[in-house]
């Protein structure tokens, strides 16, 4: 593994990190108050600035090391995560990515947007809240502060640095005038309870070190505390039973002191309290510090150089407390030996920290590739039945026994390997987080996002090709849809507006909704405008539900003026068009007033559908079922002529046009007579429902999506390709294709026609 | 059997009606026997629709009607000779195969500037071989005008 492979892999767990960061975030922001979160996201702050500095990413760390002073303020409650420090942090997450991103792509970010931020940062870890019109000349002074920064994780931690970050103004001298400082006195007395957990040697750190470190900042006096210790047949060679009484003075601050104990925190107990605990020092002090050998003459002698228990793995550990025990009889080895062993394995079957779920990284090709393969299965399997059903006219009972077996298991093994590929919505939406803060920022509108159900899983195909839609519909909604806030407030609603983002299942697809509480559709304006455009006829007669559907019209945008955020020519058509390319569909309802809400339905996987096999002029085609409605065998008295070559179908109420299929995709010249065949009223975006014409239904099945741009190219009416069980290809219907071909002409026709239907 | 490096071609020779034509055999994946096709909404005629080739969906093409001839009538005798094109894999629909051969590249002459009827572009070259005449098929061209109809 070269270094760019570590480097890649670095990054990717920076995303991991900075989604961890953003959802955290914005549960404190919902007022969430575990101090779980809190760690949670100091965690990810520091996990990036730790890896970043491995890398060299000068960049990355030094904003990094700020924030993450700026969370450790908030996380020993010395600073209150009130909603503005939330919102300067929810931008330094936002910049935090995109000195992630300028790192791995190369680029740079704007060093007034990080200088900014770390001016507001450092004043709020130093309790003074700039103003925020205050922020962009302040950001000069700490810049002395930000070259020093990067010291702290490219070598161990030196109380230099940290001086940079005290609140004191004099600090500042202290960068290089420690010396000078320790002999004007003010030294300070703090006591540490230093007690490591086996994972700190587990991750190659020493206790030893630690001690070093700490004493370079002043004078120590440290006390092994040795009473956890079992004898040696209960020791766990993996174990840690140490634990530190560390009497520290130092001219440094408390900080400083707790900054050496910076990247072992989470793997020991660090107690630090200011002052000397005298009476804990005292009592035992006969075999207190550098008296190791006085109490306990067989461990303690590691001490200076090594930590009781190795860090390396078990096996070198086993010799070291031997080495450190002449006194211990040669007889007894083999026992100790065994002891250890035991041990050994008592620690592989209770594992000390409560196991992550385990997960690996695959790359997606070798999916995608089992993925195929399952489909062959999955058509093999079905061409197997059909040949054993043709041919053996009853069949043994102990052949259809093992087809239905094979069938149930292919079914199973395909959705494992369809479950492989899904992946929770959750990165998708915490991306509409920062555009949603984005948006409100530019259009000065305040906005809350909330989003539900982000665990909702759906395949990784779907998820990579929703997020442009689903950017698109976000800006729209804040852009659009919320009010200014002094507006609002004069409504009496909440000058913050809401928007709401939610992912569910629902009958074998996902449904994402976006609601906003804002003034939801203005008719009159749509109306006015798609007159003004040609769209409708001035005196179309328009449900409400037609005129909100044309938002959705190529060309359609009721922004007067062309805003920064939307309007720029890419309107709802084209959210409209990615997500039926997605087979998709997408709907509005909208109170005025009240708000919208945008909801789209989408296939949870692009890899098989379920479909209707229907015979069209000889040919077998496959209707995707979610776009049928209902099927119905025309009567003669439902089938009316209208214009030229027209017909409609009389289907309760309402009239229906009927697209004969075999002529649209050209199978055949002739209009086929509707009596002869059946009609599947399809429900189609936008345009109504559409009765498509065939000459008879097959059956139901679910068939594996199979491309034929691939090696050939888009056939306008196709969707795709399939293969049945039969061995023969058979077409997959493009039902929007089909129905707006059949259409052939403008929209304000038909919409005049649904508006008498 | 390859001979020696860029000198020598190695071609698969077929038939179309009283024709003989070849393509080199490196782009040749596999020979299969005719099968009938899925037709192809909205595509050129010489393009007798998609088939199954082990789950892969295969488009193919009438050879003797995409080079301006008449259109294959096709029987269980006709092969459908599938080739990689580009990225692409097509199958080929010819009457029969009915050589392999070794021939230096000089032999290969020009396609002389006669036909009306016949793209020049899909043609290479022409290759007299004793009193036989094969035409050098150019395989990438032979695609190229399906997108453009298509569209």
């Amino acid at each position: 593994m070269d270094m760019n492979e570590i480097k890649e892999i670095f990054f990717q767990e920076c995303e991991e990190q900075l989604a961890e960061l953003e959802s955290g975030l914005l549960r404190l922001n919902d007022g969430d108050t575990d101090p779980e979160t809190v760690n949670a996201v100091f965690r990810a702050v520091h996990s990036i600035k730790g890896g970043a500095g491995a890398f060299g990413l000068d960049d990355l760390v030094s904003f990094a090391h700020v924030f993450e002073t700026t969370l450790d303020c908030v996380r020993s409650n010395k600073l209150e995560a009130s909603q503005d420090l939330l919102k300067v942090m929810l931008r330094s997450a936002d910049v935090l990515a995109d000195l992630t991103a300028a790192s791995r792509d190369g680029g740079t970010v704007e060093s007034s947007r990080t200088s900014g931020l770390v001016a507001e940062l450092e004043a709020y870890a130093k309790g003074q809240p700039l103003p925020a019109s205050a922020a962009a000349p302040v950001a000069v002074a700490p810049e002395s502060v930000k070259t020093e920064a990067p010291a702290p994780v490219a070598e161990a931690p030196e109380p230099t640095d940290d001086s940079g970050f005290q609140p004191v103004p004099f600090s500042f001298d202290a960068l290089d005038g420690e010396d000078e400082l320790a002999i004007d006195g003010g030294r300070s007395v703090f006591t540490v309870r230093f007690k490591p957990r086996s994972d700190l040697y587990a991750k190659g750190n020493e206790a030893v070190l630690i001690l070093r470190e700490l004493a370079k900042l002043g004078d120590l006096q440290v006390r092994c505390e040795t009473d956890d210790l079992p004898s040696l047949d209960m020791l766990d060679p993996e174990g840690a039973y140490f634990s530190w009484l560390i009497r520290v003075e130092t001219e440094s601050d408390e900080e400083a002191v707790r900054q050496v104990f910076e990247f072992v925190e989470w793997d020991s107990t660090v107690e630090i309290t200011a002052g000397a605990d005298e009476e804990a020092f005292s009592a035992p002090a006969a075999s207190g510090e550098d008296q190791p050998m006085a109490a306990v003459p067989f461990d303690l002698s590691l001490l200076e150089d090594e930590p009781p228990v190795s860090a390396e793995a078990a096996a070198p550990a086993a010799p070291a407390p031997a080495a450190g025990e002449p006194a211990l009889a040669p007889a007894n080895m083999p026992l100790a030996a065994k002891a250890i062993a035991e041990a050994e394995k008592k620690e592989t079957v209770v594992p000390a920290v409560p196991a992550a779920p385990q997960t690996i990284r695959v790359d997606l090709d070798r999916v995608d590739r089992l993925i195929n393969l399952v489909g062959e299965l999955v058509i093999n399997q079905a061409m197997l039945a059909q040949s054993v059903v043709e041919n053996e006219s009853g069949g043994s009972s102990a052949v259809n026994l093992g087809l239905e077996e094979l069938q149930q298991l292919t079914r199973e093994i395909q959705d494992s390997v369809m479950a492989i590929r899904a992946q929770p919505v959750k990165p998708v939406f915490q991306r509409m987080g920062r555009i949603v803060r984005e948006i409100a920022d530019m259009t000065g509108k305040q906005v809350r996002l909330v989003t539900e159900g982000e665990n909702t899983e759906v395949d990784k195909t779907v998820i990579d090709k929703i997020a442009e839609p689903l950017t698109h519909m976000i800006r729209n909604a804040v852009d659009h849809g919320l009010e200014r806030p002094e507006k609002r407030t004069e409504l009496g609603k909440n000058a913050e507006g809401v928007l709401r983002l939610s992912a569910k299942h629902r009958s074998g697809r996902i449904v994402i909704e976006i609601a906003d509480d804002g003034a939801g559709i203005n008719r009159e304006r749509v109306k006015a405008k798609a007159i003004e455009n040609g769209l409708i006829a001035p005196d179309a007669n328009l449900s409400d539900e037609d005129i909100d559907n044309l938002i959705f019209h190529p060309g359609f945008s009721t922004a007067d003026k062309i805003s920064d955020i939307s309007g720029r020519g890419v309107g709802m058509d084209v959210v409209k068009r990615s997500i039926q390319a997605l087979g998709g569909r997408i709907s509005i309802t909208s109170k005025p007033g009240k708000g919208s809400i945008f909801t789209m339905s989408l296939p949870l996987t692009l890899a098989v559908l379920d479909g209707m096999v229907v015979t069209v002029a000889n040919q077998t085609l496959v209707v995707p079922l979610t776009a049928i409605v209902e099927t119905l065998q025309p009567e003669k008295a439902d089938i009316h002529s209208f214009g030229p070559s027209q017909r409609l179908i009389a289907i309760r109420d309402t009239f229906c046009p009927l697209v004969d299929v075999g002529h649209i995709l050209n199978f055949r010249s002739d209009l086929a007579n509707p009596i002869d065949g059946v009609a599947l009223l399809v429900e189609s975006e936008g345009g109504g429902q559409r009765a498509l014409m065939v000459d008879a239904i097959q059956g139901q099945r679910q068939v594996v999506i199979k491309s034929l741009e691939a090696n050939y190219t888009n056939v306008p009416g196709i969707a795709a390709a399939t293969i049945l069980g039969d061995g023969r290809v058979a077409l997959i219907l493009d039902v929007d294709a089909v129905v707006t071909a059949s259409r052939g002409q403008p929209l304000s026709p038909d919409m005049m026609l649904a508006a008498t239907g | 059997m390859r001979i020696s490096g860029n000198d020598m071609l190695e071609l698969i020779a077929f038939t179309l009606g009283d024709q003989e034509f070849c393509v080199e055999v490196m782009s040749v994946r596999e020979i299969r026997s005719w099968t009938p096709a899925t037709i192809l909404p909205h595509s050129p005629d010489y393009v007798r629709g998609v088939i199954n080739l082990r789950g892969v969906v295969l488009p193919v093409m009438d050879l003797s009607q995409r080079l301006g001839m008449a259109p294959a009538e096709p029987t269980q005798g006709h092969v459908i000779i599938v080739t990689q094109i580009g990225t692409q894999i097509v199958g080929l629909l010819v009457d029969a195969v009915s050589d392999i051969l070794a021939v230096p590249a000089s032999d290969v002459h020009p396609a002389p500037d006669l036909s009306k009827t016949m793209d020049r572009n899909l043609i290479r070259g022409m290759l007299p071989m004793d009193d036989r005449m094969i035409c050098f098929i150019q395989l990438n061209a032979l695609t190229v005008s399906i997108e453009r109809e298509a569209a």
